[in-house]
């Protein structure tokens, strides 16, 4: 079981390479409209974070993720 | 009453920003006449064809265009009916037949369109609990298959096997999986690393599917893809193609050796609720298969066309994706979609049609022209188009 504020804080870490605008990251932060992610600069991340929980995120469950805070939380299911 | 068209308004936008920059829509030329599977006639103008996915050029063939008429001629001109029905006629067993044989499958399903083959068997074969793994610059019809079935997405980074082998990994062992390729990706023109990739699929357990639409014809000793060539014929289970590239005709098909596959017909969608192909396509389509077996001459010269436009570009300074050509797709990098557009309009002005795009058919951030060859260009042809390449490359600043 991944502690949940532990989980938002690697994924704030994960964040940072990708966050080129420089936006305040907090649960509500949204991948597309305050991160502007574009879609390959989201599977990078996407890649990172599995990695980085050995966790795999489908593409289905990509759809249903708009913020940071929703991360976090399918993280920490994932991990069970 | 809110306007639904809205949501494309700065779709409409970027469109008349570059319309009024004077150029030609890219994606709305019209062919007026059509002289050859190399030459047409545009707005008055003579046009060496460099767009076009007829690559062994078959579709001014006498025998096919006679198979054509005969066919229409015998049994008119559409079938009024899905192919569960009454749209099954003769010519369209005939046209499975050639496949079988020319793949050396057991089994084949003809569908209305390439597009639709993807669709309807990706969709059909993986279901609610089953995983779909595609390369992250699969055709638009391999994801949509996947957008239209139940199964559980995942993609992986574009042709690399260590990130197929790491995501399979992670997959339940138990779980159905279909692994989903392409032999040629079609706008880069890179081929993928099929003996590989079969393998780490096959370690972990997963059926797989390649998609060969590019390469029919002309890569394996049979012509039968990019994965006879690489040596994995045993371990696909799948083979996915199409009538309107190397065929020159329209219509697409699986392939398969799996004893169950002929229930596919009755569970496809796509399939089913759809009209079957006219009698004269799957003609047309049945005789040029069988002529494609033995085009060995078509094939080297095809190549040796390939080779003439990929080095002859890269001499003249243009951007290629691939140090050496790898399929009859030549695609050239440019700056952004301005310099591409007008690089595009120069080339028409020219005489020359090529394929201009733009993301998202495009990998994120690249904007190209596609060149594709064909197995009658001449060696002539090929300079001339060169030498329009200089010209167009200079005048727009994408070479020196």
């Amino acid at each position: 079981m991944t502690d949940r504020t532990e989980a938002f804080d690697i994924v704030k870490t994960q964040i940072e390479p990708f966050n080129k605008k420089g936006v305040e990251v907090s649960e509500a932060t949204s991948f597309q409209h305050d991160l502007e992610w574009d879609s390959l600069t989201v599977m990078d991340f996407v890649a990172a974070i599995e990695d980085e929980f050995d966790i795999l995120i489908t593409m289905n469950m990509q759809a249903e993720i708009e913020t940071v805070g929703q991360l976090v939380d399918a993280v920490v299911k994932l991990k069970g | 009453m809110t306007d639904l068209f809205s949501k494309f308004d700065a779709l409409i936008a970027e469109r008349e920003g570059l319309m009024a920059t004077g150029i030609r829509d890219p994606f709305g030329i019209v062919m007026d006449q059509v002289k050859s599977p190399t030459e047409a006639v545009i707005k008055g103008k003579d046009t060496i064809l460099l767009g076009t996915y007829n690559y062994m050029g078959m579709t001014f063939d006498p025998d096919v265009v006679a198979a054509g008429k005969a066919a229409l001629d015998e049994f008119g001109s559409g079938t009024n009916g899905s192919r569960c029905l009454n749209g099954t006629f003769r010519d369209h067993m005939e046209a499975e037949e050639a496949l079988k044989e020319f793949y050396g499958m057991a089994h084949a399903m003809v569908f209305s369109t390439g597009y639709q083959a993807n669709l309807g068997f990706v969709s059909s074969i993986a279901g609610k609990g089953d995983y779909v793994i595609l390369d992250a610059d699969s055709h638009a019809s391999i994801y949509d298959g996947c957008f239209l079935g139940n199964a559980e997405i995942v993609r992986f980074r574009h042709n690399s096997v260590e990130d197929l082998d790491k995501r399979l990994g992670r997959l339940p062992a138990e779980a159905g999986k279909l692994v989903v390729l392409e032999g040629v990706y079609s706008m880069l023109g890179d081929i993928a690393p099929l003996a590989d990739m079969v393998k780490v699929a096959k370690k972990h357990g997963a059926m797989v599917l390649v998609d060969e639409a590019h390469s029919m014809g002309f890569f394996g000793e049979h012509g039968r893809g990019v994965y006879e060539e690489q040596g994995v014929e045993a371990d696909v289970d799948f083979v996915v193609g199409t009538f309107s590239k190397s065929v020159g005709t329209v219509g697409g098909f699986v392939v398969s050796n799996h004893p169950k596959f002929e229930i596919m017909r009755l569970v496809t969608r796509p399939y089913v609720f759809t009209a079957s192909l006219p009698p004269s396509v799957v003609a047309t389509a049945t005789t040029s298969i069988r002529k494609l077996m033995f085009a060995h001459n078509k094939r080297q010269h095809l190549w040796e066309n390939v080779r003439q436009l990929h080095s002859g570009l890269k001499k003249l300074g243009f951007r290629l994706p691939t140090e050496t050509p790898e399929s009859a797709i030549v695609t050239v990098l440019l700056d952004d979609q301005e310099q591409t557009a007008m690089m595009w309009n120069e080339m028409i002005a020219l005489g020359v049609y090529v394929n201009m795009a733009r993301p998202p058919a495009t990998p994120a951030g690249i904007y190209l022209l596609r060149c594709s060859l064909c197995a009658e260009h001449t060696s002539e042809q090929i300079e001339t188009v060169l030498g329009r390449f200089a010209e167009a490359g200079r005048k727009v600043g994408a070479i020196a």
